[in-house]
């Protein structure tokens, strides 16, 4: 459990050693997959951004609907095109940004959610904490997707915030009980006595010494979740309640190619550029949880 | 055991009825009400609406209509549904048995194929073997769900004609065929879905057992099997497997959301008339009481699977029968 | 020895091949035991005591290696030299195993009468019914009250004691002609100890049996063992009767070790150490591999590694003072020095 704890600057250093956080970038480094992982996440970072630069048409561009349409994969389009002569590639290029952000900022509000709840849930024990957790096992064990399908009919036409706000509602629970654990054992911790004999506030003690031991493993959780986010989002607009035209995701490209089954390219390219995605998450988490320890419940 | 069974019993009502809570929640927090798509249109008188309404309790306040709707769901009334003339429930109750079949099926599948290839890694860990199974089971756990549902259906059902594009069974010949017919065209139905519903499973099961095993194989009880003179093979299946199966069983419980999250999108694709499939149709007609009653449903099959996973893990561990 | 040798391991070399080196944790161990007589094999954890033991039923797994140049005699076979059906037909057959913690040795997820009844299953093609009423049979035999009744439970509802019972009573179901009991009495209760001590000897009278007793007590070995060999950074390093080596310790760690033991009944100020510890197996000392904890040590100790030297009839040891005993007088004594007895040991084991 050292490597988990901070690195609060030189004073705190480890005599002779490198720092914590240090030794455990440097265990990542080594590790090549995780590293390949991180490659390809940062290739795909680059290429989300610079997105009008990279693909080679625009993506809502219809050249001709007539000749054009269902153009198997050439030279001059790669992934063929969809049934509006749309090039799939450049699809697929800007889709990348609406994936990509959809499933980052949906991590983002369920990490958030989930570590408020189940910090204080850990943090103060007792009836509430059980109480707490009894309800977050509940939630646990409503299916998620029905849930969303659930929640996307009752707000009719969800647009892309909503969007993020639901997969992020949904999905706080695994998070929350994962961090739950964690305070609930770093609070009996010597340093945690020690600073509330020094007279620390329960809000200090929380964020400066138990939240910090909770980053490394709900960082490895956290990336594990924006794959699972993804392909999340992915399904959902499969089944047609996700990101919706004019906006499209790399699941809009799959949901356009999924009764064609003459037009396979639309539908292979979608999902290759979701399982490519999803891969590289999971050797990045899996690296980054050798490196820092992170021996933790499987999180959702 | 009794005691055991009703602290799990209670657990799973209370689930459930924070389940149901919390679709009721949900229901009064979104924008408009079940009648909002059928009812808000301009031509329709507003005392009609406001009729409508009050039959079905919409004017009363908040908690009156709490536990109306806690009372009714308690009896199976779900209201009526706007897919199809009749109540949710019938349904609900229509489509839940095929999806049990799926899910079914597609567990044991998963565990049958899972505890094989994570035990055959084990057997031989480090190897070359090992490694490739290893690298195909993280690229198949990968997979979304329902692109790999699109991509067999593409290739087995269309490409290679081997199995059946869609349903339950074939829905001209079916009745006219002989019972051993009746039987391999409902079998023929089932193979792609729930191959592909077990696929993901598999691979995470193949992992984890994999990892659970490794752990078994050092310990002391291990090394005492061996100087018995036991063979290796009986080692591995009967001493290790056993006690390998425990964690593995307790991840089955586990798994049962994923399992129904990943049933609803294998539903879709193959057009398996099950409760994913339903919700989604739902969803597209706006009608609220079936989708409601769907998340609900989704909650007792969960509940329901775990009590029966508990109960198996007990069979199997026969420590925890002692609490 | 009187008794033709029933076992006779041969220059035993057991290597390991880690990544920090190869660690000779058995390096030339030879011995014999006879028909009916119990081996006391003593020493520290290090010494390669519990690897000699493994190694004898070829349960030593990687990166593990018996090196070849190793024989074990045995009825007549080499045991290194039998191929994998041949050495399981031996274990559990014709020499048994008793480990040290009853705790874990036990599957959890079996019966205890089952996991006896495996023996005779697997041994002599008994079957269920037949296997099951042996089973029930050894648990009488060890002194369990209630065998029937005990066969259908679960190793984690027995106590210690009646789990290190039922690992005997494993033990004894074929009658195996040599037990190996490494460290039987470790985990358990002092009154346990004895307990289990007794029905082991108890046993051996009756059946005839041969032990080989591996421990790091001393106390034990007063009790059962007939001879004894101690054991030191991977060798043999002195080995003679029981009463001979509590009277008459040759070599220096053996007496560090007598020294070592807290006596009842006597005044003591301080509890004699050994000072240092053992070696790495990965690097054992050139010479002496004694010589960085001893006493007597000189300068011959670090150049020439000894042999083991002829003290007496029956009693070895692999020290040079044996040719150059005068040198024992020359170091200083051992604190609280006194002689020993097997009886003023045993006093402290009830």
């Amino acid at each position: 459990m050292a490597s988990s704890a901070p690195d609060r600057g030189g004073a705190f250093d480890r005599a002779g050693g490198a720092s914590p956080w240090r030794s455990a970038l440097a265990t990542l480094a080594r590790d090549r997959s995780a590293m390949a992982g991180l490659a390809i996440l940062a290739a795909l970072a680059v290429i989300a951004l610079a997105a009008p630069y990279v693909a080679p048409y625009d993506p809502r561009a219809q050249p001709d609907i007539v000749t054009l349409k269902y153009l198997p994969p050439t030279l001059a389009h790669p992934f063929g095109t969809d049934q509006l002569s749309r090039d799939v590639l450049s699809r697929i290029i800007f889709g990348s940004r609406v994936s990509l952000s959809v499933a980052f900022l949906g991590v983002a509000v369920a990490v958030t959610v989930g570590t408020g709840y189940g910090a204080i849930a850990g943090y103060l024990g007792g009836k509430l904490d059980g109480f707490m957790m009894r309800v977050v096992d509940a939630l646990l064990s409503i299916p998620r997707v029905l849930l969303l399908i659930a929640v996307a009919t009752l707000w009719n036409g969800l647009e892309l915030a909503g969007l993020v706000l639901l997969l992020g509602l949904t999905g706080w629970f695994g998070v929350s009980r994962l961090v739950r654990t964690l305070v609930l054992s770093a609070r009996e911790d010597e340093f945690v006595t020690a600073a509330r004999a020094l007279g620390a506030t329960h809000t200090r003690i929380l964020i400066h010494h138990i939240l910090p031991q909770v980053v490394s493993p709900v960082l490895v959780a956290a990336t594990l979740a924006i794959g699972n986010v993804i392909v999340m989002e992915a399904g959902l607009t499969f089944l047609g309640m996700g990101v919706r035209p004019p906006n499209a995701s790399w699941g809009s490209i799959v949901y356009d190619g999924r009764d064609v089954a003459a037009a396979w390219w639309i539908s292979i390219s979608g999902g290759a550029a979701l399982v490519i995605t999803v891969l590289a998450v999971n050797l990045l988490a899996d690296g980054l949880r050798e490196a820092l320890n992170a021996r933790q419940l499987p999180a959702r | 055991m009794r005691r055991f069974l009703a602290r799990r019993l209670a657990h799973g009502a209370a689930v459930i009825f924070i389940a149901a809570s919390l679709s009721f929640l949900l229901v009064h927090l979104a924008p408009g009400d079940p009648f909002s798509t059928t009812l808000d249109s301009v031509s329709i008188n507003p005392s009609v609406k406001a009729a409508w309404r009050a039959a079905y309790g919409l004017d009363r306040p908040l908690l009156e209509q709490y536990f109306r709707f806690l009372g009714q769901l308690a009896r199976g009334n779900l209201g009526p549904s706007l897919l199809q003339p009749g109540p949710a429930s019938t349904a609900l109750a229509d489509a839940v048995p095929n999806t049990l079949l799926l899910m079914g099926t597609a567990l044991v599948l998963s565990f049958v194929i899972g505890i094989g290839v994570g035990s055959w890694q084990a057997a031989r860990a480090g190897s070359r073997g090992d490694r490739a199974a290893g690298n195909v089971s993280l690229v198949v756990a990968s997979l979304p769900e329902f692109w790999l549902a699109a991509v067999l259906l593409l290739v087995f059902a269309y490409r290679f004609r081997v199995f059946p594009a869609a349903g339950v069974v074939d829905l001209v010949m079916h009745d006219s065929l002989s019972p051993a017919g009746r039987l391999l065209d409902r079998l023929r139905h089932l193979a792609l879905p729930a191959l592909t519903l077990s696929l993901l499973g598999s691979a995470s099961i193949a992992r984890y057992q994999r990892a659970a095993l490794l752990d078994v194989l050092p310990q002391d009880f291990i090394r005492t099997a061996r100087a018995k003179g036991v063979t290796d093979r009986l080692v591995l299946w009967r001493h290790a497997l056993r006690n390998a199966l425990v964690p593995t069983i307790v991840l089955l419980g586990l798994s049962l959301p994923t399992l129904l999250g990943g049933a609803v999108f294998v539903e879709q694709v193959f057009s398996w008339p099950g409760l994913g499939r339903l919700a989604a149709a739902a969803f597209h007609a706006r009608d609220y009481q079936v989708v409601i009653g769907a998340t609900i449903m989704g909650a007792v099959l969960v509940v329901v699977g775990g009590i029966l996973a508990d109960l198996l893990h007990a069979a199997v561990d026969p420590r925890v029968r002692a609490q | 020895m009187t008794q033709p040798a029933l076992l006779t391991v041969s220059d035993l070399r057991t290597y390991f091949y880690t990544g920090a080196g190869v660690a000779r944790a058995v390096d030339g161990v030879s011995f014999t035991i006879g028909a009916g007589e119990t081996l006391g094999i003593v020493g520290e954890s290090g010494c390669g005591k519990s690897v000699t033991a493994l190694s004898i039923l070829r349960l030593v797994q990687q990166p593990g290696r018996i090196e070849p140049g190793s024989r074990i005699m045995f009825e007549g076979q080499d045991l290194l030299q039998l191929d994998d059906a041949g050495i399981r037909r031996v274990r559990g057959n014709r020499i048994a195993m008793i480990f040290q913690e009853p705790m874990t040795a036990l599957n959890p997820v079996f019966t205890v009468g089952d996991q006896i009844a495996e023996v005779a299953r697997v041994h002599a093609s008994a079957s269920r019914r037949a296997a099951w009423d042996r089973a029930v049979e050894m648990l009488t035999l060890v002194g369990i009250p209630a065998p029937a009744d005990r066969a259908r439970q679960y190793p984690h509802q027995l106590s210690g004691g009646m789990r290190q019972r039922v690992l005997i009573a494993m033990a004894l179901v074929m009658s195996p002609a040599l037990v190996i009991a490494d460290e039987p009495t470790t985990a358990l209760d002092v009154t346990i100890q004895a307990q289990i001590l007794e029905l082991l000897g108890d046993l051996q009278q009756r059946l005839g049996t041969s032990i080989a007793m591996i421990t790091h007590d001393l106390g034990v070995i007063a009790e059962v063992a007939s001879r004894v060999l101690v054991m030191y950074g991977g060798e043999v390093v002195e080995e003679a009767r029981v009463e001979t080596l509590f009277t008459e310790p040759h070599h220096p760690y053996t007496e560090g070790l007598l020294h070592a033991m807290p006596r009842v009944g006597r005044r003591q100020e301080r509890l004699a150490v050994i000072p240092g510890s053992v070696p790495p197996p990965t690097a054992w000392p050139t010479g002496c591999r004694f010589r960085d904890r001893c006493a007597y040590a000189w300068d011959r100790c670090a150049r020439e590694h000894p042999p083991l030297y002829q003290i007496g009839a029956g009693h070895v040891s692999r020290c040079h003072l044996a040719d150059e005993p005068e040198r024992r007088r020359t170091a200083r004594a051992m604190p609280n020095a006194s002689p020993v007895t097997p009886a003023s040991v045993s006093g402290g084991v009830a």
